[in-house]
């Protein structure tokens, strides 16, 4: 299973110097340890009912940090529902990412949506959704009207290997070639949508090169090296950002937990295939490096880890101190100004809880 | 004012729009070089150029997608899709993302794209060319719903849309795209969301109907007149927002109410309405709300003058209608 025709062997990782300084470097494993111990403990969260549901980027922070450390802060970012590590390279608080975990009054999205679908504008981190591949043709829109302002931007659409099946990938994929848009297309080939094996998935060799097909470069990166998609990506902006189109990045990574706390692994895939995939384990690496350059040591690691625990235990408890979402909320947002119609709903709402026919 | 057919009227809107706003767009399949294929954007091309009137490839949920991301940035595109029987492949974009956006972000991400599409049968183009689904779109939270039966609404209304911070669908009667001539003011004169309008004033029976059933409900109470029925014809415009107050201030006049449209009559907007009289004008009723649509069939070909709503048929429904109870 692990050896499907298209997936490039791992090479050894990029020494640190290739594009990120080795402060640079320090910087983003903080966020890799940060984004595996907020994984670590949402997963508990979710199993003790204290959140509802969750989706682990596990495997996955390489891959998303070193692609959101390639991006300029005025760039664009289309993710899907698995971009915790990206989200935090952003700069977007973890508090108020907990916030959104449990649907309090303190979540910007003010309880919309279920756990992992976040977005917050100050980041230029466009809100998620549940449907799989609509964010890549969004993607290209944005990256057509920045174009059509002037303004340096470039956008990334992340997505994973499913969703290079749905309509919106092929959609997105050959407007952005006619249009050369300036546009990162992020894919991360986590090698299973939720049960479907990614060789099941497409009887193409790569992800990357169905990219030949519109027009555009395709490159596979290993995803577990934080050095090497960190230099794919940097290459892809600078292509966008001179006026010479989009590209896709096929970054090979493994999720090593479920897809979502909704299901088990197990009864899918062999342990032994995990078991491989964790020897690339890419903090595990980013850490050898680190040490290997003299800028970490075991010390100075636990230490590290301790503190991005105390993070997650300090934005945890913040986040269930907060009080829950006001139930008149249900009925803003849905346009600039309400209906008549929704005017009407609301009054008849809140006269049911005030005459305790509802309760809040 | 200009004598327009309500294609041109429509072509005047867009053009309007993008000589004032520099961020206002379109984007579609033959919208470019060829203006459309029933002239919509005739022109539009060659005074605002590629970067303001983009020829898309063939996809909907491309065209939707992309306008849903200039839209996030701020841009004002209007889509259009060519045949509202086309618009299933961006189904998803609609439904689950332009019309959730701003909801779904707490108020962070407005989302607005006006989504043009000719819709309705009458002109011979079978199950794939005819068909008037607006109520898919009324039954999803987050988008209005718009359906001019004028020039001078068509150009006036989708200025308004344009002009708006919520996405729109923009329905337009294509049957009626020519056959319909009427003055349009110049410059930027916008119709209000929420009004209907008063198509003929009358004491019998409210007729309410919206779209390419407006000439066929108007000629049907002319005749009515004749024989001493007292039609009403509100004309709905805006099936989201919906003006419900001009709605039941006729019925608690007339005591009777008659629906028209073409789309199928289950779950059809017909029903809403009829609900809505049953809920907030049942004591004002003095015979049951009937409701002229098409079937509860595909959209037929050879047929189609059978399905779709004729004057011989809304004649009989206002007429039945007017003498029950």
């Amino acid at each position: 299973m692990t050896q499907d025709p298209g997936r490039a062997a791992p090479a050894a990782a990029t020494p640190p110097g290739e594009g990120l300084s080795n402060e640079e470097t320090l910087a983003a494993y903080r966020v890799m340890v940060l984004a595996r111990a907020t994984d670590e403990r949402c997963l508990t969260l979710q199993r003790q009912g204290r959140i509802g549901f969750y989706v682990p980027a596990s495997g996955q922070e390489a891959a998303q940090i070193g692609a959101a450390r390639a991006l300029h802060a005025e760039d664009w970012v289309f993710p899907a529902y698995r971009e915790l590590g990206v989200a935090l390279a952003r700069g977007v608080p973890l508090e108020a990412l907990f916030h959104q975990f449990i649907g309090n009054s303190g979540d910007v999205l003010k309880g919309r949506q279920m756990p992992n679908h976040y977005g917050y504008r100050e980041f230029r981190f466009v809100v998620a959704s549940s449907p799989i591949g609509t964010q890549i043709t969004q993607a290209v829109g944005a990256a057509l009207a920045a174009r059509r302002r002037k303004d340096p931007v470039v956008t990334i659409a992340f997505f994973g290997d499913g969703a290079t099946s749905s309509n919106d990938f092929h959609a997105g994929l050959n407007f952005a070639g006619v249009y050369r848009a300036p546009t990162i297309f992020f894919c991360q080939n986590n090698q299973w949508a939720i049960s479907l094996p990614r060789e099941k998935q497409t009887h193409s060799a790569t992800l990357a090169e169905k990219a030949n097909a519109y027009g555009f470069p395709g490159v596979v990166v290993d995803g577990t090296d934080l050095f090497a998609v960190h230099r794919a990506v940097s290459d892809a902006r600078r292509r966008a950002a001179s006026g010479q189109g989009p590209t896709l990045i096929e970054a090979q990574v493994y999720r090593f937990g479920p897809h979502s706390t909704s299901d088990d692994p197990r009864r899918y895939r062999a342990d032994t295939e995990v078991a491989h995939w964790k020897e690339m384990d890419p903090i595990k690496r980013a850490k050898e490096l680190l040490i290997g350059a003299g800028v970490l040591d075991e010390a100075r690691d636990t230490a590290l880890w301790e503190e991005a625990r105390a993070q997650v235990s300090r934005a945890l408890e913040s986040a269930e101190k907060t009080s829950p979402v006001e139930p008149g909320t249900l009925f803003d947002d849905v346009f600039a100004e309400p209906t008549p119609r929704l005017v009407e709903e609301r009054a008849e709402f809140d006269r049911l809880l005030a005459e305790g026919v509802i309760k809040p | 004012m200009t004598e327009l057919t309500l294609v041109q009227a429509v072509n005047r809107g867009l053009q309007q729009a993008m000589r004032d706003d520099g961020d206002v767009l379109v984007l579609g399949e033959d919208v470019g070089l060829n203006g459309g294929v029933f002239r919509a954007t005739e022109g539009l091309l060659k005074e605002f150029g590629e970067e303001r009137v983009l020829d898309t490839p063939l996809s909907e949920t491309g065209i939707i997608g992309t306008a849903i991301g200039m839209a996030l940035y701020g841009l004002k595109p209007v889509a259009e899709i060519q045949f509202l029987d086309f618009i299933y492949p961006a189904f998803d974009q609609i439904v689950s993302e332009l019309a959730k956006f701003r909801y779904r972000s707490g108020g962070q991400y407005p989302c607005h794209v006006v989504i043009r599409s000719p819709y309705g049968g009458g002109i011979k183009g079978g199950l794939y060319h005819s068909q008037s689904t607006e109520a898919y779109f009324c039954h999803t939270a987050g988008l209005k719903v718009v359906i001019p039966s004028t020039p001078a609404d068509a150009k006036g209304l989708l200025l308004t849309a344009i002009h708006d911070e919520d996405p729109v669908m923009f329905l337009e009667p294509k049957r009626i795209y020519r056959s319909v001539t009427g003055e349009v003011p110049d410059g930027d004169e916008r119709v209000p969301f929420g009004r209907a309008r008063l198509v003929r004033e009358g004491t019998d029976v409210s007729v309410f109907a919206y779209g390419a059933m407006i000439p066929v409900v108007t000629e049907a109470a002319n005749a009515l007149a004749a024989e001493g029925i007292s039609s009403e014809v509100i004309d709905l415009r805006t099936l989201v927002p919906l003006d419900e107050a001009a709605i039941l201030a006729s019925v608690e006049k007339t005591g009777r109410a008659v629906v028209v449209h073409e789309a199928a009559r289950f779950c059809g907007f017909g029903g809403e309405l009829a609900a809505l009289l049953a809920e907030k004008a049942f004591f004002s009723l003095k015979a049951p709300v009937t409701r002229v649509t098409g079937y509860d069939t595909p959209f037929p070909y050879a047929l189609e003058n059978l399905y779709l709503p004729n004057v011989e048929r809304v004649s009989h429904a206002v007429r039945t209608t007017a003498r029950a109870g």
